[in-house]
């Protein structure tokens, strides 16, 4: 399946102008770039360059200081239906409750996000992330690790056209590292969107554009 | 239109605004002196005694101005909170915050003033009247805004949530007002209300109004040097700071 | 829409009923606050009678506010109220069922377990009918406003302390006709008025603060 059939088909994603701050600090200004279906970036810099107030603006989840960030000719933040409706966010947080099993967790999020929750996909992608066997624990078991799994099996599994992962590599061996690696590829053959930082290189096939902060 | 509108954005300025709220305060200043001065002179010297409660009503004029400014600075500095958090003025959020602390004390004096007034006329310091309970909770009101303002570090962040609740605040002083009002007639409340004057003389409705005045003038005087630290501050790395901190030096 | 409401509402619920101990502390803080009042004023029946519809809002009415501190503080630290402003769902709305939730849990129990306290006040039986009534109508005006504080304090050092000084003046209406309404049946009058109030206040509050609360996460997550 790609994206077509949802009728997002060919929506750049656009920054225009953007300016970030944090505290009194100014991170970056006049940055402007345009992704479109099937373009990978990364994001690089050193710490505190605003990498990460970088993938919140692009979500939607801060405001800019300055310039606007376009889904198509829309804002991000006045999509209709949400900035949701178009990408899924992994941020430095797994967004996982503890009390609940790592299943549970995924098929929570998939009907909050309006969907239809789908066990058997559920199970599988977990499967796929070296999780089998461990989907009925509450995840307070779980390590680091298997916790940044589950977050990414969430975010696969919700196909959105969009994806923003902040350091998705963080605390993964390298067997899942393979794993996400080729989603990556898969959702970009599909003529998904990816935004991306990592401190390791990734090697991905695909139209990857690199970005530097700071 | 345009000019107008150039006009405006030249006041929002910080910088123009430094300037001309400098140039404004000493004068703010001197009206308050003077006309306080002189409401205090018509008010304790020309006035007459009251009838009934005998020299004790004079701290009426105190305790009116001071409640007065207490529940309209409340709103003013609600309405400065909205239009910093709907059309991102920094101007109106630095004036939001400078109003504040002098909200606050107007209404604390108000109180004080009330609790004064109140051993003289019913023998007790504190009577949970309507109008002193409803200034109670403005108080609270207050306090809970410079809290939270101070609780945040990012100087964004705390402007945008103290603004929220700045507006939820505004929308509730009603709602307040009225259940307490509501609450001290059912529970058959003091028979003299604090700022019932019986009868109100010219004299005294004259002095009244300068006391006001001069309320409003303090207010001002103050909240527009309180604004320009403010704007200082946050304006400490652009480049007409330093250069008006090294012209005053 | 209503299935990703309902998914969220049974979500909190599910989560609520694996740690059922931070409800009943609630339930038990309100009890124990009721039962102290007669130690600080003495025994007397008809005095503690008197005192009894202000004793308990006001318990009621802190225990309350002692909860909403967990509203959306564990839902900020693990990251999921994040992902809750990436939901296609207006986020008021999502408030609004996180805030019926925590009334279910914690202030659903209070109106049940008030007539037990109320009993031990020397309330008679329409009293307690009252009582009940207007806690029904009162709690969820108290969970709707304190949403507000709750998500104004997200983060913040001593956000539990700062919740109080934000939220308790705002109190002061339900609890003016709360504590009024069952005062005016123990006085024989008639509570009709106070009841009508309590409702309208309540509905005003059930579409206006969802908006505010929705705000106040959104800077506080910005």
């Amino acid at each position: 399946m790609t994206f077509e059939s949802s009728g997002l088909a060919d929506r750049k994603l656009r920054a225009v102008d953007l300016a970030a701050e944090r505290g009194e600090r100014r991170l970056f200004e006049h940055l402007h770039f345009s992704l479109s279906p099937g373009q990978l970036l990364q994001v690089s810099g050193r710490n505190g360059s605003g990498k990460t107030s970088l993938l919140r603006i692009l979500s939607g989840l801060s405001r800019a200081s300055e310039g606007d960030v376009f889904w198509g000719e829309e804002r991000i933040q006045s999509i209709d239906g949400g900035t949701g409706s178009c990408l899924g966010y992994l941020g430095h947080h797994n967004a996982l409750k503890e009390d609940l099993t790592a299943e549970e967790n995924i098929l929570i999020a998939v009907r909050l996000g309006g969907g239809s929750p789908d066990r058997d996909a559920a199970l599988s992608m977990l499967e796929r992330l070296g999780l089998a066997g461990y989907e009925d624990l509450p995840t307070r078991f779980l390590s680091q690790g298997q916790k940044r799994r589950v977050a990414l099996a969430r975010l696969l599994l919700q196909r959105r056209p969009l994806m923003i992962l902040d350091e998705p590599y963080a605390a993964l061996d390298v067997q899942v590292i393979d794993v996400l690696r080729s989603s990556i590829e898969g959702h970009l053959a599909q003529r998904g969107m990816i935004v991306i930082t990592t401190h390791q290189a990734v090697d991905i096939d695909g139209d990857c554009h690199s970005l530097h902060l700071g | 239109m345009s000019e107008r509108s150039i006009q405006w954005f030249r006041f929002t300025a910080p910088a123009n605004f430094y300037d001309l709220a400098g140039r404004l305060v000493p004068w703010f200043a001197a009206l308050t002196v003077a006309l306080f001065a002189a409401g205090l002179y018509l008010g304790l010297v020309v006035a007459p005694p009251d009838y009934q409660q005998g020299d004790s009503y004079r701290i009426m004029y105190i305790h009116v101005p001071t409640a007065w400014m207490g529940m309209f600075l409340y709103v003013l500095m609600a309405i400065y909170a909205a239009i910093g958090l709907i059309w991102r003025i920094k101007m109106a959020e630095i004036m939001a915050k400078a109003i504040a602390p002098t909200g606050a004390l107007m209404t604390f004096f108000a109180l004080w003033t009330g609790a004064l007034w109140g051993r003289p006329t019913w023998g007790v310091f504190w009577v949970w009247d309507a109008r002193l309970t409803s200034m109670l909770i403005l108080l609270f009101l207050y306090l809970g805004y410079m809290a939270l303002h101070a609780a945040i570090d990012d100087r964004q962040r705390a402007s945008n949530a103290s603004a929220v609740l700045a507006m939820v605040g505004v929308v509730n002083v009603p709602i307040i007002y009225f259940s307490v009002q509501w609450w001290n007639t059912l529970h058959q409340g003091a028979s003299i209300t604090v700022t019932d004057a019986p009868t109100m003389a010219t004299i005294m409705f004259v002095t009244l109004l300068i006391m006001t005045l001069a309320a409003w003038m303090y207010s001002i005087a103050v909240v527009l040097a309180r604004a320009r630290i403010e704007v200082l501050e946050r304006e400490r790395k652009a480049s007409w700071v330093k250069e008006r901190l090294e012209a005053e030096t | 829409m209503f299935r990703s409401l309902f998914a969220l509402l049974r979500r909190d619920l599910t989560l609520a009923l694996r740690r059922p101990q931070d409800a009943l502390t609630v339930v038990g803080f309100f009890v124990v606050v009721v039962a102290l009042f007669p130690l600080g004023i003495g025994p007397d029946p008809e005095f503690l009678r008197s005192l009894a519809p202000g004793v308990l809002w006001v318990a009621a009415l802190l225990a309350v506010m002692l909860s909403l501190e967990r509203l959306f503080s564990d839902d900020y630290r693990d990251g999921t109220l994040e992902q809750m402003l990436l939901v296609p769902e207006p986020l008021g709305l999502l408030v609004l069922t996180k805030t019926f939730a925590h009334w279910l849990i914690t202030g659903l129990p209070l109106v049940l377990i008030s007539p037990l306290l109320a009993v031990q006040l020397n309330l008679r039986a329409d009293e307690i009918v009252m009582l009940m009534l207007a806690l029904l109508l009162g709690t969820p005006i108290l969970s709707l406003i304190g949403s507000i504080g709750a998500a104004l304090t997200l983060g913040l050092r001593g956000g539990g302390v700062l919740i109080a000084l934000l939220i308790l003046p705002l109190y002061a209406p339900p609890l003016i006709l709360g504590a009024g309404a069952v005062d005016a049946v123990m006085h024989g009058a008639s509570a009709q008025a106070h009841l009508s109030l309590l409702g309208a206040m309540m509905v005003f509050a059930l579409f206006a603060t969802p908006w505010a609360t929705a705000a106040a996460v959104r800077i506080m997550l910005d």
